[in-house]
């Protein structure tokens, strides 16, 4: 791989106490420690950081969740929790010197309420399975991360997890009420509750998106929503990236929020057609595909106003998905983006970050100057209703001045979207991978606020140590993701 | 003068911690009602006004605490937007700042959201009197703890609040809203039955034996729905979301405590004394009642809900719904990271802090 492991010397003698402690409440099966047993959990997503746990815990219900926590803060011992491990920020990292908290046992759907649409699920369903099981009901369950057939739905609430429909359908955050959560005494607090509020803080806003740092989340109440009658796509091909973008501010001076609006670049045009064969056209500076999803009037009319709008916005091509295959062929592309440029280049390197549309055009012509700069090329693309764009840089792993200049080259993409007003993550977190980037982002008063609040839930600092929040001392350079073709975990996952 | 202003409630602030004399966080009042009593000096925030920022094709507006809510709502109404979750201004003069402060929000709640899910970033001065931003004006960002959302509906107890970036939603291009007769236990049923179906419902309210129900989008669409749900067409429609949005209506009138039961929306009908009016699809339950503040909490609790003392009468009753014990620890932390002296608005929320 192309960063270098520290690998930590196991420390034997408290890898069996831990073990011991472990296995007074827990089948042997569920205790892993040797060395092959444990490899598996060595990395999530994030294949670049690597780092064997101490011991593995796989816990078959909440009881066994608390007690694990009770162990590891008696012992003193750090404790990554992990859902699927489909991150891509590092956020299930192990330490080496820690325990892996497994919660791929966790994985029943606990009841599915018709009447108030709602899901009580345990945190490792997946995060489709719960839509299918509503399914019968004509509900579903809105946020769609790309990973969404692998992802956990307890990882989501960790990552606070978007997806393409979050413009109009909001991000996990949203769709949750309510959350039992085991702390790092194992005690369970519950945070939010039946109605659509609760008494005292909105503790669980504050849990949703904190990377395992505060809490195991051990049982989640997610809100269902009724299936859309109708869903339509419209294909609109530009000349002029900047023309695009301008398109997309006039959808929403018009009024109308999309279910989705996509923008890719020629780079990622190019890469995806030849994989796919999505139908679009490739000799287009930029394309944009916009959903209307609702009832079908509603649909019949949004989708004639976006026509209007991309035709009056200068696009050469607009055209509308006739029938639901169609709309799917349109959406696969898209779904593709991230693996078709995975093929062009040995590694690519992915960012997250998110601007204010109306910078886009200044934003990319700075990523063309820098591909000049570093002489590395860039595909683009972009949840462009919400701007967060997710700049591909193609580079050779192997070349280490290649590597050298895909890092600074994206250490200057995040500071370039903090510049223009926007944010170093847009929904990949934190974790390892953009520690240092929090530096960026934030003032140390607030890096301190975030270590007070970790204080206030985890009093000993036993819970996911190291992620998300840098220390003071830490904020100096920059860290990013590395993703080496053909050998990231779960290549068969669309990302986007 | 914004700077010396924000400079000024810094060095209230500061003075105030090192004293550890409580302050009493003040905006237009218009929901001074609203939580427990404080008893502290007054720092003023009213004068820290106006819109920084508005950005309609950005879907983000970005203002000062005290800027009232209404010169928001005007300059969002001329650009074809609206806040999504209709806050309430209970009379005149509420301001943005008591608007996140209090985390109400209005009849629309129940299908665009609550007041925290549009707030996007939040500019604060912590009980230490430091400076601090939090979010940002993007949609979506997961850099840090989401701290902007933990000071909605926290009532001044963490931080004092200086500006706001929210999430603007397009006003919809037709409104409509039905009327039928209906029993209260129907009512709830028919209110849940169209959630669980694609309706453009934005709105629902049972009040004296009527179900109302609010229709909006596109015309096409708001026709459709209401062909399909029948029932008469309200004349004066606006006005009665206002009253119910700001509790005007007359339901609100009489001098008998006002709870807030926030519950699941599908829970029975409460065993209660008084009038009630729900809204939010069932989810909101106002009750007009001179029951103990233990049976109304009891029913709420068993629920999976919570009761709110909303307008209290004269009672020393918390206003809010107790916190199990490991809940109010945590609490009290989270209170302590913010506002370690513990001087911003202390006992608002609950006595103990």
């Amino acid at each position: 791989m192309n960063a270098p492991v520290h690998a930590i010397p196991v420390d034997y003698e408290r890898q069996r106490a831990v073990c011991a402690a472990l296995r007074a409440f827990m089948p042997e099966h569920s205790v892993l420690f040797e060395r092959e047993d444990v490899t598996p959990y060595e990395c999530d997503g994030l294949t670049a950081y690597r780092q064997v746990p101490m011991v593995v815990a796989l816990p078959d219900n909440e009881e066994q969740v608390c007690a694990i926590l009770e162990v590891c803060h008696a012992l003193q011992v750090p404790v990554v929790a992990r859902g699927a491990g489909t991150g891509l920020s590092g956020g299930a990292l192990p330490m080496g010197n820690g325990v892996l908290l497994s919660l791929s046992k966790l994985m029943k759907i606990i009841a599915i309420d018709k009447e108030s649409r709602t899901a009580r699920v345990q945190p490792g369903v997946r995060n489709l399975a719960i839509s299918e099981a509503a399914a019968p009901f004509g509900l579903y369950y809105a946020p769609d991360p790309s990973s969404q057939i692998a992802c956990s739905i307890g990882g989501n609430v960790a990552e606070n997890s978007g997806g393409v429909h979050c413009l109009k359908y909001g991000l996990t955050v949203h769709n949750i009420l309510k959350l039992r959560v085991a702390t790092i005494e194992g005690d369970i607090i519950e945070l939010g509750g039946g109605g659509l509020d609760a008494a005292g803080y909105d503790l669980l806003a504050l849990m949703t998106g904190s990377e395992g740092l505060l809490g195991v989340v051990t049982e989640i109440t997610v809100k269902l929503l009724p299936r859309p009658e109708s869903a339509q796509v419209v294909l609109a091909a530009f000349d002029d990236v900047g023309a695009a973008g301008q398109a997309v501010a006039n959808v929403i001076a018009a009024g109308i929020i999309p279910a989705g609006m996509e923008m890719m670049d020629q780079a990622a045009t190019l890469a995806v057609e030849p994989f796919v064969n999505a139908g679009y056209p490739t000799d287009a500076a930029g394309i944009l595909l916009v959903e209307s999803d609702g009832t079908h009037e509603e649909v019949a009319d949004e989708i004639r106003r976006i026509e209007d709008i991309m035709t009056q916005s200068g696009a050469h091509i607009v055209r509308s998905s006739q029938d639901e295959s169609e709309r799917l062929k349109l959406w696969a592309g898209r779904k593709a983006a991230f693996p078709a440029v995975g093929r062009l280049s040995p590694d690519y390197y992915c960012m997250d970050g998110t601007i204010p549309r109306k910078r886009l055009a200044e934003v990319l012509r700075g990523i063309a100057a820098m591909e000049k700069k570093y002489d590395l090329r860039c595909a683009n693309v972009f949840h462009a209703g919400d701007g967060n764009l997710h700049p591909l840089i193609l580079y050779d792993a192997n070349d280490a001045d290649q590597l050298k200049r895909a890092e600074d080259f994206g250490a200057e993409i995040l500071k370039l979207c903090v510049d223009v007003g926007g944010t170093i993550t847009g929904e990949h977190g934190v974790g390892v991978e953009k520690i240092d980037s929090m530096c960026m982002q934030f003032k140390s008063a607030e890096l301190e606020i975030f270590h007070a609040l970790k204080h206030a839930f985890d009093e000993p600092g036993l819970l996911n140590p190291g992620k998300a929040v840098p220390t003071l001392h830490r904020c100096a350079e920059f860290g990013r993701m590395h993703v080496h073709a053909g050998t990231e975990k779960f290549p068969d996952i669309p990302r986007f | 003068m914004a700077d010396a202003l924000v400079q000024q409630f810094a060095d209230t602030i500061r003075a105030a911690a090192d004293a550890k004399r409580p302050l009493r966080i003040c905006g237009g009042g218009s929901k001074s009602f609203y939580g427990n009593p404080v008893t502290g000096e007054d720092l003023q925030v009213t004068a820290y006004r106006g819109i920084v920022s508005y950005e309609p094709t950005e879907l983000v507006i970005t203002a000062r605490a005290g800027t009232p809510l209404a010169e928001i709502e005007t300059a969002m109404r001329e650009r074809g937007q609206m806040l999504g979750f209709e806050p309430p201004h209970f009379g005149g003069g509420a301001t943005l700042g008591g608007c996140i402060a209090a985390g109400l929000s209005g009849p629309r709640r129940a299908s665009a959201g609550s007041v925290r899910d549009f707030v996007l970033g939040v500019r604060l001065l912590d009980g230490r009197g430091t400076d601090l931003a939090f979010g940002g004006q993007v949609m979506k960002n997961v850099a840090g703890y989401d701290v902007s959302r933990l000071i909605t509906g926290s009532l001044g107890t963490l931080g004092v609040i200086l500006e706001v970036s929210l999430k603007a939603l397009p006003l919809p291009p037709a409104e409509l809203t039905l009327c039928r007769e209906q029993s209260r236990s129907d009512a709830i049923a028919t209110m849940n039955a169209w959630a669980g179906q694609p309706l453009p419902i934005t709105g629902t309210c049972h009040v004296q034996k009527r179900l109302y129900v609010r229709l909006a989008g596109a015309a096409s669409a708001v026709k459709a729905a209401a062909n399909k749900i029948g029932g008469e067409e309200v004349g004066n429609a606006a006005e009665f979301w206002r009253n119910v949005r700001d509790q005007q209506d007359v339901f609100f009138s009489g001098v008998r405590p006002t709870w807030r039961i926030s519950l699941q929306s599908t829970a029975a009908e409460l065993d209660l004394s008084g009038p009630q009016l729900v809204e939010w699809g069932g989810a909101l339950r106002w009750l007009k009642s001179d029951d103990d503040a233990m049976s109304v909490r009891e029913a709420a609790r068993k629920a999976d809900g919570h009761a709110t003392l909303f307008r209290r009468g004269a009672t020393d009753i918390n206003a809010f719904h107790p916190l199990p014990e490991a809940m109010m620890r945590l609490h009290r932390r989270v209170k302590q990271a913010m506002d370690p002296v513990g001087i911003l608005n202390p006992g608002r929320m609950y006595s103990e802090w």
